[in-house]
């Protein structure tokens, strides 16, 4: 009897197995085959679950945002633009699946991934079906290895080079302390370009403490290595949730350098259940402050508040940028969703060495062939429990 | 018409490789003619890996019938030792189908060496502490994988634990592993014709092992150790021979992977005990010691969270709960009781017309 039922519903499962490849195809060939090509496809691709949704979610909403705005004011060259966003849960495999998923859609342009593992393995993708990518917030080198792919932030080598040549510059410490994960590429990435333009600064790195995914709880050890080595300036190339334990354990053991960030701290203020001013005097290097005065950022400021009652990050104004930059593009190289993935992709390759993009990340944006972005970086420092720019 | 009289064993194995051929060929067929999603086709190679992982988890769990945490460890050492000399041999050898077949065996076999280096401290504990022991060694894999810097240049190969900065390299060095950044640049030599074949070698391994000598010896000392003891079979040999194939055949699912993505890095997800874990619930939804129902049920749940894209965020908690009604589905005794009700009375009688001869 058991046996009998085991039979059925292996059948049923081969059946199931079969119908599920079968129904996706179908799928495929009729949006592939419908040639109502009306609208600009934009297929978003990042963490919207998992321990790295904030970065994804911003991205998402703040794309949302920019399209609609797009879209209200008669779309780009008078065609209206559609968003599909994927989550990927921050891994390559997922990426990867999440790109196909859209690819499915019938994506034209592609914008992400929001984290650089999944960027990368989701660019190798990219430039076989030489799909146009832009990444918000994509910062290994990797990710725009091909010509199709581009960058709205800045590469990690640059970050570590611009914070040891910030610190040197302004004379902020003559003794440094660096505290990374070693098991992340964002950190480690940036970690290693410091260390190689600190030898050319006039400070010392006094300390190298690293710690990985599997023990980010306790900090004290490191903290205390550093204390010992007398570093005024703590240098954190780490995403801010780590950060905010770090804060926490150093106040408790009453050591109080100067805490020197990159763009990861950013969104360290909007952590639930973290005592603002731990971070008072926290400085981070950040294109994006929320609280910035020029009109472009309050208006967007605004309106991401009014429709998702929370404060954007860096991520959302990478993504709201990105938006803005393919729109820039495509009006420059005249492209139409007509051309195909590939038409779109060879026009906006060549338009994105020549515009010049002012965003919220930076004024005058521009691009080189190799996919790097070119803009001043802004060292930005927390301040009555709020973010504001060093002038 | 010739009545064939198998055994109930080859009887089942038949199933088995009928099941995963039907199911390939249907795919292959589909592939071929073009009629397939992007998502399906980029899913195909993950599933053979999925489901090679899962067969080769089955030998230790069900046959050897001890809990490894532990396994994505082994596929990590497959996926890193065979996309770094994928990497270096990518200008050497420009055959990519022979290439790959070196990666394979060098993946497997590593991965097999690692199993007999574990398996031979970790064996000598039993249940709980050895699922323990495992699930530690799999971590130790993947940290040192993150620390571990490899470069090459004209004077050969330069080993660090601590930054690219400290290999020392020439100007015309290149660093291979890059700590935490992992290898980037693998080849993707994967497809899912070579997924399919890894598959049937690794049933065909597994299951001819189940059905021999030695597999009777592994599964008398899972049953009962002190017997199994008592009439001279050698314990460490066979706990040793089951666990170092399937390390070596996770390896080998480890090669599939790391060919298919072109960035390779060792994170807690890919190869951290969350997927130990992963390739363990494959192992138990289809049945502990069910070779069968290993691929069956890697496969469903490789498609699943895939397929609930349409629920978006709520993706993962539908996944959760499906997953929960189908372990109650299959294994609840309440369950397997009304779904025996339910057969006899309806799909049974129907059934029977058909086969009434077969089943007894």
């Amino acid at each position: 009897m058991k046996k009998t039922f085991k039979k059925v519903v292996s059948l049923a499962l081969i059946a199931v197995m079969a119908l599920s490849t079968a129904a996706c195809g179908s799928k495929q060939t009729n949006s592939a085959g419908s040639d109502s090509t009306a609208t600009f496809k934009i297929g978003g691709i990042g963490p919207t679950t998992g321990s790295a949704s904030v970065y994804g979610i911003a991205v998402q909403n703040a794309a949302e945002l920019a399209i609609k705005e797009i879209n209200e004011a008669g779309g780009i060259n008078g065609y209206q633009v559609e968003l599909n966003f994927q989550d990927d849960e921050a891994d390559q495999e997922k990426g990867v699946n999440a790109y196909n998923t859209l690819k499915d859609w019938g994506m034209n342009l592609l914008l992400g991934s929001v984290t650089s593992g999944s960027c990368v393995a989701v660019a190798a993708k990219t430039a076989e079906d030489n799909m146009f990518q832009l990444t918000p917030s994509g910062s290994a080198v990797d990710c725009v290895a091909n010509d199709n792919a581009f960058q709205v932030c800045f590469t990690d080598p640059n970050q570590g080079i611009a914070a040891a040549q910030y610190i040197g510059q302004n004379g902020m410490a003559s003794k440094v302390a660096v505290i990374y994960d070693s098991s992340d590429v964002y950190s480690s990435g940036i970690y290693e370009k410091f260390a190689g333009e600190a030898a050319n600064q006039p400070f010392e790195i006094v300390a190298t403490e690293s710690f990985t995914a599997d023990n980010k709880t306790d900090f004290s050890v490191q903290l205390q290595n550093a204390k010992t080595a007398g570093a005024e300036l703590v240098f954190l190339p780490i995403y801010y949730s780590e950060a905010t334990l770090i804060l926490n354990q150093a106040a408790s053991m009453e050591y109080a350098p100067t805490f020197f960030g990159c763009d990861g701290l950013d969104g360290i203020l909007s952590v639930e259940n973290f005592d603002k001013s731990l971070a008072e005097g926290v400085i981070l290097l950040t294109p994006f402050a929320a609280d910035a005065a020029d009109e472009k950022t309050q208006k967007f400021v605004a309106d991401y508040e009014a429709a998702y009652g929370s404060t954007p990050n860096q991520f959302a104004a990478d993504a709201y940028d990105a938006i803005y930059i393919m729109k820039a593009a495509i009006e420059k190289s005249g492209a139409t969703p007509a051309d195909g993935v590939s038409g779109i992709c060879d026009k906006l390759k060549g338009a994105m060495t020549e515009i010049t993009v002012d965003g919220l990340t930076g004024a005058g944006m521009t691009w080189e062939a190799t996919g790097e972005v070119n803009k001043e970086p802004k060292a930005m420092v927390i301040k009555d429990g709020a973010y504001s720019l060093i002038q | 018409m010739k009545k064939f009289n198998f055994s109930r064993a080859t009887k089942d194995n038949l199933w088995t490789y009928g099941i995963v051929l039907i199911v390939s060929l249907i795919t292959g067929f589909l592939l071929m003619t073009g009629n397939m999603s992007s998502l399906m086709k980029g899913l195909l190679v993950p599933i053979c890996s999925y489901v090679i992982l899962a067969v080769s988890l089955n030998l230790t769990v069900g046959i050897l019938g001890e809990l490894s945490l532990g396994h994505a460890g082994f596929m990590c050492v497959g996926a890193f030792t065979s996309a770094f000399f994928s990497k270096i041999t990518q200008n050497i050898i420009t055959v990519d189908a022979l290439r790959f077949v070196i990666a394979i065996i060098i993946g497997a076999a590593f991965a097999g060496l690692m199993g007999i280096l574990i398996g031979m401290p970790v064996l000598r504990l039993k249940g709980d502490y050895l699922a323990i022991v495992t699930l530690a060694f799999g971590e130790i894999i993947k940290n040192v994988i993150n620390v571990l810097y490899i470069g090459i240049d004209s004077r050969g190969l330069h080993f660090s634990m601590k930054d690219t900065l400290s290999l020392g390299l020439e100007e015309d060095g290149e660093v291979i592993v890059k700590g935490a950044q992992g290898i980037t640049g693998t080849p993707q030599d994967s497809n899912f014709f070579v997924g399919v074949i890894l598959i049937f070698i690794t049933l065909f391994i597994v299951l001819n092992l189940i059905n021999s000598r030695d597999g009777r010896a592994i599964m008398a000392i899972r049953d009962n150790l002190i017997a199994a003891e008592s009439v001279g079979i050698n314990i460490t040999k066979y706990k040793l021979m089951a666990f170092s194939i399937s390390a070596a055949l996770a390896g080998a699912a480890g090669v599939l992977y790391a060919h298919n993505l072109n960035s390779l890095m060792a994170t807690p997800k890919n190869f951290g005990y969350n997927m130990s874990i992963m390739i363990l619930v494959y192992v138990v939804l289809g049945g502990i010691g069910n070779i069968k129902g290993s691929v069956i049920a890697a496969v469903l749940l490789t498609i699943l969270p895939e397929m609930l894209r349409g629920m978006n965020n709520y993706r993962m908690l539908i996944y959760a709960i499906v997953l929960i009604v189908i372990m109650l589905f299959n294994w609840s005794p309440k369950c397997l009781e009304w779904r025996d009700i339910f057969m006899e009375k309806y799909i049974r009688p129907r059934f029977n017309k058909r086969v009434s001869k077969e089943v007894e």
